[in-house]
């Protein structure tokens, strides 16, 4: 695996990372947190540092530092976790994006001075207020990170050493190093000789062993280490590396080093008896002092022996789903392949069934596998819609420091998924519908009081799947539309003459009209030229709709309703005098000849259709698009009860039900230009190109003129 | 044989490349719980770590390796990023057989094995 490979994962990880410590501290802010979360919160923070220090990210590593010392004295007890702490951690975790950003080279890195200062402050137990007004020179001093300056003060210590051993060396002058391993040298699965081994190849000579400490039998602890040696080590070698081989038993182990410039021991001897040993490991030539052997007896069963070099490097244990880049290219051409054949396919079976063949067991088995076939490829497609929402906490904190108002942000449904394409576009109008309810939506904290509501106002987003689509909801509990002003100010705009009657619903459509803006003053935050109405057209652009519920006092819905895929539906074909049409079927709720005591003339030639006790208007769809040999009486044409996010129920009238399968959506406004009433078109299974109607244009015409 | 265990799969995959070169046998897990469990049917000669993870800790680990004699002698190293002396005795007191600070130098790493794998 390549090194930009496995840093690709660790970007990986920083997502995952910060999504977690985000989960955590937004945990906190709503008071939902457990005593796991500060636990969480420190090890996503943790990780990246690890990781960023890996890999060479020094700035993000020195940036995650400050963070991590506060997380870990939050999650010692030292310092109490309040809500302020919690604002500081938020306001570091955004910094910490940037960084992350940053480093995927995705912008520049962030200047966290202030953070940085507020953090270390924060872990001073100073109130980061402080920080502010202090002099630029206790500033300084009080900021200084307490590890670094004690490593620097180290590694100058060590500087300094090495310098002394060089201006005193000569060919002669060698370290005399005496090791004593003490108490617990062997504990901990320790071993002794393979520092000495290693002593050995920085060409150590080993001098004496020291038995004198080894106790009478009955006193022997067989797991204990009795013996000392004394070696010569060449001056070459820095005492600094002598003490790094013997680091892990340092606190346990005798360690005497002293140069020694005379020759008053005979070295020569005892290089013959224990020649240094060269780069390779080799088995140490030397007498096995007895507690070592003893202990390895002892301790059954033995530990393994060195690991063996491996062929087959390394195996995985845990799970972990397996993942493949593909070249996003050849994922839609799949995608388009598979919409080619789904059309063959149907093309086949109309030609079959002509010939009598429709019944073929082989044909059955062909459209399943199709339609399998074409639901993997769409979930090829398929994105979590996690990466959209996870900027939405973001963009509440911000919000809540621009206006003073205090957010609660509830998310549900992250998981979601849905086509990437829409994943990648849905991104702007959500922004937008957030920013819209805190800016629009909820009161400021002391109106919110007055109205007997808490101080903080909830805004709620949430995706599903319902029938086929993707429902995605910004609620908040705010004031709710304001249906005067609106009204108010759509005259004043020439939408609607003075006069008109409107339900409230088309009231609160109105602000999804070109041109409209409700603020009294555009605001920068949601008054960005841009409107609701450009939302709207751009979830229209989606293949979707968008639908508002609104009460006084009590707060405002938002419902996207979008399609899983842009490239298939599941559709009825019907026709209509000539003409052949699809209509999508996740609207359709039953179809029906009706009796004409089931029909209610409300005049105007229009009808209503009684569908167990309620009356639902009807449409005739060879009236609304013109073509006039469509069947005008409904007990003798196809009543199709249909169900719209914004209209809820009504009728399409038909001539006739012809089929019913999957087909591909070739769109009219790419291949010609958007068609009122018309979403798109397909091409059937005989070759010719079926019109596929936009139920929702065509039953919200119906009922906006039932309403008039 | 080299058991490397931290729930970040960037460092598992460094500590693998970077043992794998040296001509080590490599198997991993995400936690300890997942260390446990592999830990149950097989005796690698050396478990490299990391602390902080999810489910169950390095601390967690060792300590639960450590109370068995079939593990009371097998080398541990945690994976750690604080260098000061105080983790390090924690490390050593939890029955560790040392450590290696990260970010670690594949050096580092191959000096640290060499200097507890049996």
């Amino acid at each position: 695996m390549q090194f930009d490979e496995i840093q690709e994962i660790f970007f990986q990880e920083c997502e995952e990372g910060l999504a977690a410590a985000e989960a955590g501290l937004l945990a906190y802010k709503n008071c939902k947190e457990d005593c796991e979360t500060i636990n969480t919160i420190f090890r996503a923070i943790h990780s990246i540092k690890g990781g960023s220090g890996a890999f060479g990210f020094d700035a993000l590593q020195a940036y995650t530092h400050n963070f991590e010392t506060v997380l870990d004295l939050a999650r010692s007890g030292d310092l109490l976790i309040t809500p302020a702490l919690i604002d500081v951690l938020l306001r570091a975790f955004d910094m910490l994006s940037d960084h992350v950003t940053a480093i995927r080279g995705e912008g520049d890195a962030p200047d966290d001075k202030e953070v940085t200062d507020i953090l270390k402050a924060t872990a001073e137990g100073r109130p980061p207020e402080i920080v502010a007004i202090e002099d630029p020179a206790s500033k300084q001093a009080g900021s200084t990170d307490l590890a670094f300056s004690f490593d620097d003060l180290m590694k100058s210590l060590g500087e300094a050493e090495v310098t002394a051993i060089g201006e005193h060396s000569s060919a002669s002058s060698q370290w005399s190093l005496e090791v004593r391993p003490g108490k617990g040298a062997l504990a901990n699965g320790g071993e002794p000789m393979l520092l000495i081994r290693e002593l050995l190849q920085l060409g150590a000579i080993f001098l004496d062993t020291d038995v004198s400490a080894i106790p009478t039998l009955d006193a022997y602890d067989p797991e204990e280490a009795y013996l000392g040696w004394t070696f010569t080590v060449p001056m070459r070698v820095t005492e600094a590396e002598v003490r790094d081989i013997f680091e892990f038993v340092l606190d346990s182990c005798d360690l005497h080093i002293e140069r020694r410039d005379d020759e008053q021991h005979d070295t020569e001897l005892h290089r013959s008896v224990a020649p240094p040993v060269a780069a390779e490991p080799a088995p140490v030539p030397m007498p096995q002092p007895p507690a070592t052997t003893v202990a390895e007896v002892v301790s059954a069963p033995s530990p393994q022996p060195v690991a063996q070099p491996a062929q087959n490097a390394s195996q995985s244990i845990g799970s972990g789903s397996q993942t493949i880049r593909v070249d996003l290219e050849k994922l839609d051409r799949l995608v388009n392949l598979v919409g080619e054949l789904v059309i063959t396919q149907a093309m086949l079976a109309q030609k079959l069934s002509v010939n009598g063949l429709a019944s073929l067991n082989e044909l059955t088995d062909l459209d399943q596998l199709t339609r399998e076939l074409q639901d993997s490829a769409m979930s090829i497609r398929a994105q979590p819609i996690k990466s959209v929402f996870s900027r939405v906490p973001r963009i509440v904190r911000e919000l809540e420091q621009q206006t003073g108002k205090q957010v609660i942000l509830q998310v549900e449904g992250e998981m979601t998924e849905l086509d990437k394409t829409v994943v990648e576009r849905i991104g702007d109008p959500l922004t937008h519908l957030i920013r819209n309810a805190i800016d629009h939506g909820l009161e400021s904290p002391d109106a919110r009081i007055a109205a007997g509501k808490p101080a903080a106002g909830v805004v709620r987003l949430s995706a599903e799947h319902r029938g086929g689509r993707i429902l995605i909801c910004v609620s908040d509990d705010g004031a709710g539309i304001n249906r005067e002003r609106v009204r108010q100010k759509a005259i004043e705009r020439g939408l609607i003459a003075a006069d008109t009657v409107m339900a409230d619903e088309e009231i609160d459509n109105l602000i999804m009209a070109a041109g409209f803006s409700t603020a009294e003053a555009v605001s920068n935050i949601s008054g960005r030229g841009v409107g609701m109405d450009v939302v709207r057209s751009n979830v229209e652009a989606l293949g979707g709709r968008i639908s508002i519920q609104s009460r006084p006092g009590q707060g405002s819905t938002f419902t996207l309703a979008l399609p899983l895929t842009l490239a298939i539906l599941d559709g009825m074909i019907v026709s209509v005098g000539a003409q052949t049409y699809i209509i999508p079927l996740t609207h359709i709720v039953e179809s029906l000849r009706p009796q004409a005591s089931e029909l209610k003339s409300i005049g105007n030639g229009r009808q209503m259709l009684n569908v167990r006790g309620t009356f639902l208007p009807i449409e005739s769809v060879g009236t609304r698009l013109g073509i006039d040999s469509s069947t005008q009486d409904p007990t003798k044409a196809v009543l199709i009860v249909v169900e719209t996010d914004s209209c809820g129920q009504s009728v399409l009238m038909v001539d006739a039900i012809l089929d019913q399968r999957q087909v591909v959506i070739k769109s009219l406004e790419t291949n010609y230009r958007p068609v009122d009433s018309l979403s798109g078109a397909t091409i059937l299974g005989d070759g010719r190109v079926a019109l596929i109607l936009d139920v929702e244009a065509l039953t919200s015409q119906s009922t906006r003129r039932l309403a008039a | 044989m080299i058991l490397t265990v931290d729930d970040s799969k960037s460092m598992r995959m460094l500590l693998r490349n970077a043992l794998t070169q040296r001509g080590y046998e490599v198997v991993e897990a995400e936690d300890g719980v997942a260390a446990l469990e592999w830990l149950r049917d097989n005796s690698p000669g050396l478990v490299i770590t990391d602390i902080n993870m999810p489910r169950m800790d390095g601390f967690g680990l060792i300590e639960a390796l450590r109370g068995e004699t079939r593990w009371d002698s097998t080398p541990i190293l945690v994976l750690t990023t604080e260098s000061s002396n105080e983790k390090k005795s924690r490390a050593r007191d939890a029955g560790a057989t040392g450590w290696i600070v990260k970010p670690f130098d594949p050096e580092k790493l191959a000096s640290a094995v060499r200097r507890v794998l049996h």
